[in-house]
């Protein structure tokens, strides 16, 4: 049980130690200590049995007022994404590694701050307690954003914050509505709360899905929650890009899958069709704004929209094969838009620009990075055996057997992904170099060393991603049982 | 046995994986024979399987090896696990066979340049991928290297990426195939949700369960797959394009072997296409439809290469033709001899545009027989198999669709005669523009001229060859044959015979005279062309002096010019207006005025913010004390 305490507390202590260190100490002491926190998930997975039942459960009464409960259990769904952060966390550290940073104890001390409310938020089995990690997660990213961010930053920053906060709040009412109907003293255990969720009439089913959904959507973000996000990813220092997209982006399908499809399954079933309809509206609307963006960082934001609206699609099918979809994916997205910002990255700093029209040539001279590019730009648009294809075979698989019209579209996200990225690689990558691009070196040792492990993780999910997908698979189906009982009572 | 079928593919992909890994460390000495190594191991392994196969009972030749579980989740589950049976095996052959072949080639070929151990290191990824399509057990599998050699093609089309027009032909290629892909990739979906799985045996094994209205789309949308990958109408404009790459891959991959996957894919599920007649009539059509419309294209092209890239595109329409009317042996059959035939053109083409140093425009070669002549020779045995004269490879295979042809309906025979003939005539129109004549190459290029190295015509003539033998494998009943390739097949196309109401057969006159007629008019449009081109000294005229249909012509009917018009323009156009007009002025809009709406409430709470982050840090903690204090006290 204290492998959970400890992957949850570990980056927190390691952040209030860091302001002790000078910069240099403390960004090594930083990429050292989320090292050991992946180890030691790595371990988990290692170790961790095939059951649908949290493991290593930690419950210890705290608030007794209102019965929150410091309860925090890892699942295989949680585990996932445990694995997610812990191991995207050191690489983004280790990106950083190619610049100065400014206030760098605060920096990455930030960022750990931001580990520990992301892996409390993917642990937390109390209600009150998934809401605090959730909140507590905005606030180091919003001072990343804030602090290091690009220009025009204070505006965006304020408008991601009070956007974001205030879905959430949503999500507090519902959470505190349904406490109340908690029997007893009330509790906010999860158990407790599904079941009483569950008990609600269809109608306040309804009400609490919006209140959730509006949270989640927010944070994912799905079409039309989504017009903070690609101004906040433009203007938000690479890491805090990173941070946010690679990871932060998943707590709200974490929270579709874990808080709202399971509380109140009637609620979603009378509106997870309208769900997946704005799910693939966003796939659509997001790749088409994709394919005329200029910026190349804002171009990989409104991809991510995209990406990210087929594993929210998916995980409202209530398929064992939709949700196993939407968990390897958001892996596969995670590592997969961690390794294009930082391309755009390194591309921006060597070219002081990321107007794509101004690059073109750096495959001529530097032809590592452009095999890089390529990997990664092929399991963006889920080429077979590349992760990409593994998550987003069974998200299309799903939706088309949920809805056939809604399934063949959304698999054109196939198609415009293509077209989009391909356009983005011919433009800066191909053609002849120009005098922006002429004196472009290709990657260093440390750039490599971020990148060749992501490539190579893209390379292996795709082509073996059993291991990961037997890890989750038993609590999903567990978790989508109350659904079959439902269509079985029906009938 | 067992463990042979896993090598046939492991070794092109751990030469690509060598030569990729090392890109810039091996002499191109190296990667060629690295390169070249993988893909003959291939072929001998492929030759052992093969003869294996002969070896066992007719009704026992399949070998099936499952590897690994690739997917699993909910009732969904594939493995990585290879078929291989008398269908695949013959693909087997030809693609290592053929593939080494060209290897070989373009070891003279790309010789001077930078980028080949890049070259190599792709062609053996192709030839993996490609075996993985034709050995893969099941749909998601086959899949997989129907987009992996999608990936090649790409690159390959794109591999001199300075140029931009060459990028645009690579981009236009993926993402045509990926229009056809995502039809395949919902056809595999619904296969899994009627079948259950999506392994072959097992779904061959539930065919005749399934109703024809649910096997018609299914196979629509397979069908639509094979549209993009073998360049049918209407999805056949990148590949005339695609002929931007070097010479070798528009032989290898844009003639003989990716583009023949289409084929191989109806092929593979004869059964299913049998049992959805409506489907077969689609396939029918859209062959022979796209035959004719490619040959019409081929007989005013300029660029000896954009004629064999028509050329390649109305071959395979014939293909689809015949599997359209049923008549899979024919289909394959033809598949068989063209991959011989038409990797010989694209080669010998190459040769061409080798020793002229890039020229690719008819208008400016002639009388290079003489200079050439081992290209010269060779090519004219491509031209003369693919025209169809006896006993060269393509008579036979395409003696065979005619007949299917004729059995099935006049209409669609006389289409498909009119394809032929066409055929004959852009050829030969090409061979003895090429060839013959005045000599219209510049001085300069008319100096340096060569016969192509050893490397080049070796593989030359060892196709040449084949293109002329390669028809006796089909030898019919009434030219004294026994079709040992019907034989061959059968037991593969077994099933759809059991659901299909018989064969009929044509009597042996009415075959005679079938052929007769066609090979007069062949030999009749041969000579014509030869008065028009030879005698006449006929040269094409510019393009700014065609006018009428012929200008039509030469413009590709404009397909690509409408399909701007009514694909991409629309695309960039609602894109533009989701970016310009919906996103920031609509959907921002919005959030913002609701978000607006709390300002003046908050306009007291904003004092409180002094951008101190010890001072908002304390706030929060202060806030979270109450919050729980609050909660304790009540």
């Amino acid at each position: 049980m204290f492998i959970t305490i400890f992957l949850v507390f570990f980056p927190l202590l390691v952040a209030l130690l860091l302001f002790a260190f000078k910069p240099a100490q403390a960004k090594m002491l930083a990429l050292v200590a989320s090292i050991v926190e992946l180890a030691v998930s790595l371990y988990l997975a290692v170790v961790f049995p095939k059951t649908d039942l949290a493991q290593y459960v930690v419950d210890i009464p705290w608030v007794r007022a209102f019965g929150l409960h410091f309860a925090v259990g890892i699942d295989g769904i949680s585990l996932l994404l445990v694995l997610l952060t812990t191991l995207l966390v050191p690489f983004i550290i280790l990106s950083s590694f190619n610049r100065t940073i400014e206030k760098a104890s605060t920096f990455y001390g930030l960022i750990l701050v931001m580990q520990m409310a992301l892996i409390g938020v993917f642990c937390a089995l109390d209600g009150l307690l998934f809401y605090l990690f959730w909140e507590v997660a905005l606030i180091p990213i919003y001072f990343i954003c804030l602090i290091w961010g690009g220009e025009d930053r204070g505006r965006i920053t304020f408008k991601f914050f009070v956007y974001t906060l205030a879905g959430s709040l949503f999500m507090l009412v519902a959470l505190v509505y349904v406490y109340f109907q908690t029997p007893g003293t009330h509790t906010f255990a999860i158990q407790a709360l599904y079941d009483a969720g569950r008990a609600l009439p269809v109608y306040e089913q309804g009400l609490i899905f919006w209140a959730m959904f509006v949270a989640f959507a927010i944070k994912m973000p799905v079409f039309p929650f989504h017009t903070w996000q690609p101004d906040t990813y433009t203007v938000a220092p690479t890491q805090g890009t990173m941070l946010l997209s690679g990871i932060m982006l998943k707590m709200g399908i974490y929270g579709v899958i874990r808080w709202l499809l399971p509380l109140v399954p009637a609620g979603v079933e009378a509106w997870g069709f309208t769900a997946v309809v704005l799910s693939v509206i966003g796939i659509i609307y997001a790749s088409c704004i994709a394919i005329v963006q200029k910026d190349f960082k804002r171009l990989i934001a409104y991809s991510s929209v995209a990406h990210v609206g087929l594993i929210s699609a998916g995980a409202f099918t209530l398929s064992t094969i939709g949700v196993q979809g939407a968990m390897i994916q958001m892996l596969s997205h995670g590592i997969v838009v961690f390794a294009l910002f930082y391309i755009v990255d390194i591309i921006s700093q060597r070219t002081q620009t990321r107007t794509l029209s101004a690059l073109g040539g750096i495959r001529t001279v530097a032809p590592v990075l452009t095999t890089v590019f390529v990997i990664v730009m092929l399991g963006s648009v889920a080429l077979p055996f590349t992760s990409g294809f593994v998550g987003e075979f069974l998200l299309i698989n799903s939706v088309f057997q949920y809805h056939g019209v809604l399934g063949a579209v959304a698999g054109l996200t196939i198609i415009l992904g293509a077209v989009y990225m391909l356009r983005t690689f011919q433009q800066s990558m191909s053609g002849e170099t120009n005098t922006v691009t002429a004196g472009f070196a290709d990657l260093t040792g440390q750039e490599k060393l971020v990148l060749y492990p992501i490539v190579l993780l893209i390379l292996v999910i795709g082509i073996y991603p059993a291991p990961l997908l037997e890890i989750s698979e038993p609590a999903v189906a567990s978790l989508l049982k109350i659904y079959s009982n439902l269509s079985a009572s029906v009938k | 046995m067992k463990t042979l079928v896993s090598l046939v593919p492991l070794f092109p992909l751990l030469g690509f994986l060598i030569v990729a890994l090392n890109v810039r460390k091996l002499t191109h000495g190296v990667t060629a024979f690295i390169a070249c190594g993988a893909v003959l191991i291939s072929f001998i392994l492929s030759i052992v399987l093969f003869t294996h196969l002969l070896g066992l009972p007719v009704d026992q030749r399949v070998l099936e090896v499952t590897l690994f579980d690739w997917i699993k989740a909910g009732n969904f589950s594939t493995s990585i696990s290879f078929l291989v049976d008398p269908l695949s095996s013959l693909f087997l052959l030809i693609i290592t066979g053929v593939g080494f072949l060209i290897h070989v080639y373009s070891i003279g070929y790309m010789h001077d340049d930078a980028g080949f151990n890049r070259f190599f290191s792709y062609l053996n990824l192709f030839v993996f991928f490609m075996l993985l399509l034709v050995m893969g057990a099941n749909y998601l599998l086959m899949f997989v290297g129907w987009e992996g050699v999608g990936l090649c093609s790409y690159l390959l089309i794109g591999f001199w990426f300075k140029n931009q027009a060459y990028n645009n032909a690579a981009n236009k290629a993926f993402i045509m195939n990926r229009i056809g892909d995502l039809g395949m990739l919902l056809g595999v979906i619904l296969i899994f949700v009627y079948f259950g799985s999506i392994q072959y045996t097992d779904v061959f094994a539930k065919a005749t369960t399934i109703d024809t209205g649910t096997l018609t789309l299914i196979t629509m949308l397979l069908f639509v797959g094979a549209m993009g990958k073998s360049a049918q109408l209407p999805l056949y404009t990148w590949l005339p394009d695609a002929m931007a790459g070097p010479t070798p891959v528009s032989a290898l991959i844009h003639a003989a072997t990716m583009v023949t996957a289409g084929i191989y894919m109806i092929a593979r599920n004869n059964l299913l296409y049998s049992l959805s007649p409506a489907t077969l009539e689609v396939v029918m059509i859209v062959g022979v439809l796209t035959a004719i419309f490619a040959a019409t294209i081929a007989v005013k092209q300029n660029d000896i290469k954009k004629v064999l890239a028509y050329s390649t595109v109305s071959q395979l329409g014939l293909m689809f033709l015949a599997l359209g009317l049923g008549s899979f042996t024919s289909g394959i059959f033809h598949m068989a001899t063209h991959a011989f035939f038409k990797a010989l053109l694209f080669l010998g083409a190459g040769s061409v545009i080798h020793a002229l140093g890039g020229e690719q425009d008819i208008r400016k070669m002639g009388g290079l027989k003489k200079y050439l002549p081992v290209t010269f020779l060779t090519f004219l045995v491509g031209v003369l198999a693919i025209s169809g004269i006896p006993p060269f490879a393509g008579f036979f295979s395409k003696d065979e669709i005619l007949a299917a042809a004729y059995l099935h309906n006049p209409v669609v025979y006389g289409l498909a005669l009119f394809a032929s003939l066409l055929t004959v005539f852009y050829m030969f129109r090409m061979f003895f523009l090429t060839f013959f004549g005045k000599e219209r190459a510049g001085h300069d290029v008319m100096h340096h001229i060569h016969e192509s190295p050893m490397s080049i015509t070796i593989p030359l003539m060892l196709l040449a060859v084949l293109s002329l033998v390669g028809g006796f494998m089909g030898v019919p009943e009434a030219l004294g044959g026994s079709h040992w390739l019907a034989s061959y097949l059968a037991p593969v196309f077994a099933p759809s015979v059991a659901v299909t109401s018989g064969h009929h057969h044509l009597s042996h006159s009415t075959e005679y005279a079938l052929m007769g007629t066609v090979v007069a008019l062949t030999v009749v449009l041969i000579v014509f062309a030869y008065i028009r081109y030879v005698k006449g000294n006929r040269v094409p005229a510019a393009d700014t002096q065609v006018g009428g249909v012929q200008k039509v012509l030469a413009n590709k009917y404009y397909v690509d010019e409408i399909y701007h018009a009514i694909v991409v323009k629309p695309l960039y156009w609602i894109s533009a207006t989701f970016a310009d007009i919906v996103e920031r002025p609509g959907v921002d809009k919005i959030v913002n005025l609701i978000g607006g709406s709390v300002v003046p409430a908050s306009r007291g709470a904003r004092l409180l913010q002094n951008g101190s982050i010890g001072y908002y840090i304390f706030v929060m903690v202060i806030g979270i004390v109450l919050i729980l204090a609050m909660g304790i006290i009540r």
